[in-house]
């Protein structure tokens, strides 16, 4: 029984450390490209799951084009935030850019408050079928195809930044901004369109999150949980960010099976997270895989 | 030069002693007495309502304070001074509790809370700038979780009762009574922190902020001082909780939450990032931000906005939106705060006619 609980934490682990990934790949994305620490990719995904909910339940869009629609509309939405928000800002100080993050967290989380409640709201039903078993463990259809959603954006980062004109261009902006400029890229399309696509994909995260629990406002709590992952991959590393979630994502579930099985504090998932940051800070700052600036603190 | 009202409107000090002189002009000087004399007779003139808030800026901008030595001054972020601000309070509640007398309770829970501090500025050792703001995430997390666990110190969820503050026998808890024990304290505190920045470690911490490679290179030992700003900062926000705590008489874990911890930041970014007096006045602002919310949504009430936004159970949320709406407007259109605003206004009065 123990080891099919823990067999069963493990698979949760991994199937929730994906998400973690993919959200921690949008978050290194906006940094990445625009050195920008987004406080608000969290509230990303709770605009993105409310506006698909608010779609399906009173529109009765099919939840194949619901979802379409949330996710280029979440497009849009992190042009305008980057072109209205963060545009004026650029130059200056990081405690700036960083508050300013902040605020719009707060802004859009209250908005979503005001405008949906507080509770948690179920999706209308996709699946036919609401568990699968596989090899005896039971797996939530939902996240199969988070599963499946989630290592398709992963493909699709990467072949983005490989093989793309655009991702190749984002990738110049990345390395140094003036070097891409006087090669023709317009830095300002492309900090825009890093914005757009990561409150996309965060969406769609957001969109699965959200079939899985309910929406509700708990799911910007995903973009503070993301800062432990994309520090323990290193801040400027895509890659980085799908392998520090994964970790993170089983690290949470191997901890509440400890809570469970042995030390029964209780709520010790919640916490670890931080507690390993804390840790990764003070002993590799850059993270697994992210660049080291040299340079003495 | 004088007369002070004469004074060009720029930064024309001529020696050393004129730069560090604790109020710029003796006018300044006359009218933060005048203004700390006539909050003296305050209670005599004002509702409970107004002291009330009165008190609740008096001891919120000792911790905005706090954290301005910190953000603006050291030029380090904190995203976790609400929990600071907390544990001071738990603090002072946990040693009235043990028969310590309040007013020491007070100042010892400003130390305590400065152990802390001290303790979570330790990663400012090693990192600084987004990874530092993330690690006082990280402290914001663990203390808020370690207030709910820790019952002894704390009364875990159902909180701690704080002792009314007494002074050689005397009672000093209700509004009008207890608003002088809070004026002390600012008064004081914000002293203080006047007095620290021209002091050789206050100019050492605006040298970091600056340009630190520079500062080392002068002898400034960096480590020491980035980690020094953790405990002034939490040392403030410790007084700031403990004087909460024994005003409300009863402290909980509840509230202590991140939102907190950014209002103090937009406090002090509507204030003035490095402006000691821009932190009063940010927590002014950030204290009547609310309140006139619901003054205005009152006045509203039953007006065509009101129907179609049912203003009076989104009232929280409102609030919330507009302390974030407040902080981006104010770091977009007036990045240096309102200490930057009133500095302008002066300019202009000074040079009447002739303004530039």
């Amino acid at each position: 029984m123990q080891s099919q609980l823990l067999l069963q934490l493990i698979v949760n682990g991994l199937i929730i450390g994906t998400l973690y990934g993919v959200v921690g790949m949008c978050f290194v994305l906006i940094y990445k490209a625009s050195q920008v620490v987004n406080f608000a990719q969290g509230e990303f995904l709770l605009i993105g799951a409310w506006t698909c909910w608010w779609l399906l339940t009173a529109w009765n869009i099919p939840f194949f084009w619901g979802f379409l629609i949330a996710v280029c509309f979440m497009m849009v939405f992190g042009i305008v935030v980057q072109m209205v928000v963060l545009r004026p800002l650029i130059g200056e100080p990081i405690i700036s850019v960083i508050m300013v993050t902040i605020g719009m967290s707060i802004f859009f989380q209250a908005l979503m408050k005001w405008m949906f409640g507080t509770f948690a709201q179920p999706f209308p039903p996709i699946f036919s079928v609401d568990k699968v078993n596989i090899l005896g463990l039971q797996v939530q259809t939902a996240y199969l195809m988070s599963t499946g959603v989630s290592l398709a954006i992963m493909a699709g980062f990467a072949w983005f930044f490989k093989y793309s004109r655009l991702g190749l261009a984002m990738r110049a902006t990345a390395f140094s901004q003036q070097v891409a400029q006087s090669l023709g890229i317009s830095v300002r399309q492309v900090f825009a369109l890093s914005w757009g696509i990561s409150a996309a994909v965060s969406a769609v995260a957001g969109v699965v999150v959200g079939i899985v629990n309910g929406v509700s406002s708990a799911l910007s709590y995903f973009g503070i949980k993301v800062f432990p992952a994309v520090i323990l991959g290193g801040l400027d590393s895509v890659f980085g960010a799908v392998v520090g979630g994964l970790i993170m994502g089983l690290l949470e579930n191997l901890a509440q099976y400890f809570d469970s099985q042995y030390l029964k504090w209780g709520n010790l998932y919640e916490i670890v997270p931080f507690y390993a940051l804390i840790i990764i800070l003070m002993i590799k700052p850059y993270g697994l895989f992210g660049t080291r600036d040299i340079e003495r603190v | 030069m004088a007369i002070d009202t004469l004074r060009p409107c720029g930064d024309y000090r001529t020696s050393y002693k004129a730069d560090q002189t604790i109020f710029a002009t003796r006018l300044t000087m006359l009218f933060c007495v005048a203004g700390v004399v006539l909050a003296c007779f305050a209670p005599f003139f004002f509702s409970r309502y107004i002291l009330s808030l009165m008190i609740q800026i008096g001891y919120l901008g000792i911790a905005a304070l706090g954290l301005n030595i910190l953000v603006g001054f050291s030029g380090q972020i904190s995203v976790g001074h609400a929990v600071f601000f907390g544990f001071g309070g738990f603090a002072s509640a946990f040693l009235a509790n043990k028969g310590v007398p309040v007013p020491l309770a007070i100042v010892l829970a400003g130390l305590w809370t400065t152990a802390v501090g001290l303790l979570f500025g330790l990663p400012a050792a090693r990192v600084k700038g987004l990874y530092l703001a993330i690690a006082t995430l990280a402290a914001q997390f663990i203390l808020q979780d370690f207030f709910v666990r820790a019952e002894w110190f704390t009364g875990g969820t159902h909180g701690a009762m704080a002792a009314p503050f007494t002074l050689f026998g005397y009672d000093l808890s209700g509004d009008d009574r207890y608003f002088y024990v809070v004026l002390f304290f600012v008064v004081v505190m914000y002293l203080g922190a006047a007095n620290l920045m021209r002091s050789r470690d206050g100019r050492a911490l605006i040298a970091v902020r600056d340009h630190y490679l520079s500062a080392e290179m002068m002898g400034v030992n960096l480590t020491k001082y980035r980690t020094m700003a953790f405990g002034i900062s939490s040392f403030y926000a410790g007084i700031g909780g403990a004087l909460y705590a024994h005003y409300v008489g009863f402290m909980s874990v509840e509230g202590l939450d991140i939102l907190f911890s950014i209002q103090f930041l937009g406090m002090i970014i509507i204030g003035g990032l490095g402006s000691i007096m821009g932190s009063l006045m940010g927590t002014i602002f950030m204290v009547l931000l609310p309140e006139a919310t619901g003054w205005l949504a009152s006045a509203l009430s039953g007006s065509v906005i009101d129907q179609v936004l049912h203003l009076k159970d989104g009232l929280t949320y409102m609030r919330e939106m507009l302390i974030g709406l407040t902080i981006i407007l104010f770091l977009i259109f007036e990045p240096d705060g309102l200490a930057h605003r009133w500095r302008l206004i002066k300019a202009y009065w000074k040079l009447y006619p002739f303004s530039y």
